[in-house]
């Protein structure tokens, strides 16, 4: 068999370098209760491959205190959960609901969204995952996950006041 | 297509491929499609769904151009060509099966639908009905599709479901059989061949059992059929199972079109699945009667030209021969069993002698995930399943999320297996394992 071309049939515009450095070395991973804040916990699935995440969200004053996680799944599910605990945690709902928005975006826009690398870091790797239409769905599962937790926290609130 | 090139290692030795091999191939157009890069498909996906011959293809496009009508209800030269061609499909499905009846052959949607068929109509009021106390039993290696019927069943009549549980190689455990199958036992329910294990079970002794306490037994064929030769009519009957569901387009027909087999005896003794035309005999505004086997479970206009492509799919495998077909699939799978085994970190899933299993074997490659495997393999042209294969609980009981699967067919070649190894070599490296 002869070369695959210069990108590996599209394989390094998948596996970028920063996705299989979070995947080996994910941030945030693990359940935690040290937070002091408001909190849910959702369970999703993928029910096409089985791909799990249990995510935990704290939120103390309108702002994001910490996202701990468990998963089971392939490099692009986990190191999208780890890209998505750097760049909420810190921000008020509303700023990471932004950021969660642009994720979305660029993950559904199939390849022809231009990432802005202010507002999404690390996770401007991800606009060629947009390319795989299978593999959409890993990238997404940790992130509505966190909006599913970030909804009931916020109604939970909401409900008290 | 996949070039000739030089021989690769020994498999010019390999005993039991088809002779044919070659001209077996050609007969399948699509294996010379390249894919992204210009890279040759290797298809290694045919437990998925297999590929389809050329016959089958001009089978169903010149029905469609010239035979097309309704069946049954017209009246007219296409009518009764369409309706004879249809019925033609039906003989050729029982010869393939060896059904002692032609009319015991009930063409579904697929084998979930005809799986679905049995655990309806079983709720409902006849001589078969089930109710609470009594117990249907499957096993743990079982699809989703004969799983979650008889979850149904169970949860509408308050019968309680049990299941065999299976070995650390892979195997139906038997030991507790006696517990297993009793007096209370309405059903029994199983898979032929293991979609994710490849285990091949033994139906005529579990089926023994199971008629000895009266109760009935219901075969999932899906896997067993592209590659067992089956001839029911050949079984003791006390060894045959009641009813045996599979779908077609795993034994290279068209999707859209399953088949029911099931004793005369049982399908009379079954109340009709769905209402509607020609499942009747006469109808009036309080009540109907209703028609014979087949029909009776074929209500509406039926998929008639995925039915006439099953029966020249069936028909092709059919003068290829099972027997040799069945000796392809052991030879390939002892071949890439081998190369498999050879991988660094890799863990085969289930019976590791290709003679206790058949063509589907599902593995985990310490390090990458099935997904990300499939997605480098398949930058290579190689196409394989990653996921739990609608297996779930199979997976669980072996402390599994999910596994890569390769499976086989009559048109796989050796060097088809070599492909899948390199690849799965490259993907080690790839993910920079060593």
């Amino acid at each position: 068999m002869t070369a695959h071309g210069t990108d590996r049939n599209g394989l390094d515009a998948l596996y970028q370098e920063i996705i299989l450095d979070h995947y080996k070395n994910p941030h945030g991973k693990g359940l935690r209760d040290s937070a002091t804040g408001e909190s849910a916990e959702v369970h999703h699935v993928n029910p096409t491959c089985g791909d799990e995440v249990t995510l935990r969200v704290h939120l103390k004053d309108g702002v994001v205190e910490d996202v701990s996680y468990d998963s089971l799944g392939c490099s692009i599910s986990q190191a999208s959960a780890s890209v998505l605990y750097d760049l909420v945690i810190g921000k008020t709902v509303d700023e990471a609901l932004a950021i969660h928005q642009e994720f979305l975006t660029l993950m559904q826009g199939k390849g022809n969204v231009e990432p802005d690398e202010d507002v999404l870091e690390d996770g401007i790797a991800f606009a060629g995952v947009a390319k795989f239409p299978a593999r959409v769905k890993c990238a997404l599962l940790s992130w509505m996950a966190w909006k599913d937790a970030t909804t009931q926290v916020v109604a939970g609130g909401e409900d008290k006041s | 297509m996949v070039s000739p090139g030089p021989a690769i290692g020994s498999t010019s030795g390999l005993s039991g491929l088809l002779p044919e091999l070659e001209v077996i191939r050609k007969d399948f157009p699509i294996l010379e499609r390249t894919l992204a890069g210009g890279m040759p498909l290797v298809y290694l996906d045919s437990a998925n769904t297999s590929q389809k011959p050329q016959v089958v293809i001009d089978t169903m496009v010149d029905h469609l151009e010239r035979h097309n009508a309704n069946i049954a209800r017209a009246m007219h030269q296409l009518g009764a060509e369409s309706t004879e061609a249809f019925e033609a499909a039906r003989d050729k499905v029982a010869a393939f099966i060896g059904a002692p009846e032609r009319d015991e052959v009930i063409f579904t949607k697929n084998a979930s639908e005809a799986l679905n068929l049995v655990a309806n109509t079983l709720v409902w009021a006849g001589e078969r009905q089930i109710g609470a106390g009594d117990e249907v039993v499957i096993t743990e290696m079982e699809h989703h599709s004969n799983i979650v019927p008889w979850q149904l069943l169970t949860q509408r009549t308050g019968a309680t479901l049990r299941w065999f549980g299976l070995t650390d190689d892979g195997q139906l455990d038997l030991s507790n059989i006696e517990q297993l199958i009793t007096e209370r036992t309405k059903v029994v329910s199983l898979t032929w061949v293991s979609n994710m294990l490849g285990t091949i079970n033994p139906i005529a002794e579990i089926t023994r059992k199971a008629h000895a306490v009266g109760a009935i037994v219901v075969v999932d064929a899906s896997q067993a059929a592209p590659q067992l030769p089956i001839d029911l009519a050949a079984m003791p009957l006390d060894e045959r199972p009641d009813l045996v569901a599979f779908t077609g387009h795993k034994v290279v027909g068209p999707t859209g079109i399953g088949v029911l087999w099931g004793s005369r005896a049982v399908l009379d003794q079954l109340p009709p699945f769905l209402g509607g035309g020609e499942m009747i005999e006469t109808v009036r505004m309080d009540v109907s009667t209703y028609a014979g086997i087949p029909h009776k479970f074929e209500a509406g206009t039926p998929p008639i030209v995925e039915a006439i492509g099953l029966g020249a799919a069936v028909d092709y495998l059919g003068h290829i021969g099972l027997g040799a077909i069945h000796a392809h699939e052991q030879a390939i799978t002892a071949y890439a069993l081998e190369g498999l085994q050879g991988i660094k970190g890799l863990t085969v899933l289930g019976p590791l002698d290709a003679a206790l299993r058949g063509g589907a074997i599902a593995f985990e490659l310490d390090g990458v995930h099935p997904h990300d495997i499939a997605q480098v393999l398949d930058s290579r042209g190689v196409a394989v399943r990653a996921g739990h294969h609608c297996a779930k609980p199979a997976h669980a009981r072996f402390g599994v999320q999910s596994s890569t699967r390769m499976s086989s067919y009559l048109y796989t070649e050796p060097r088809e297996i070599d492909a899948l190894v390199e690849a799965l070599e490259y993907t080690r490296s790839y993910f920079k394992l060593d």
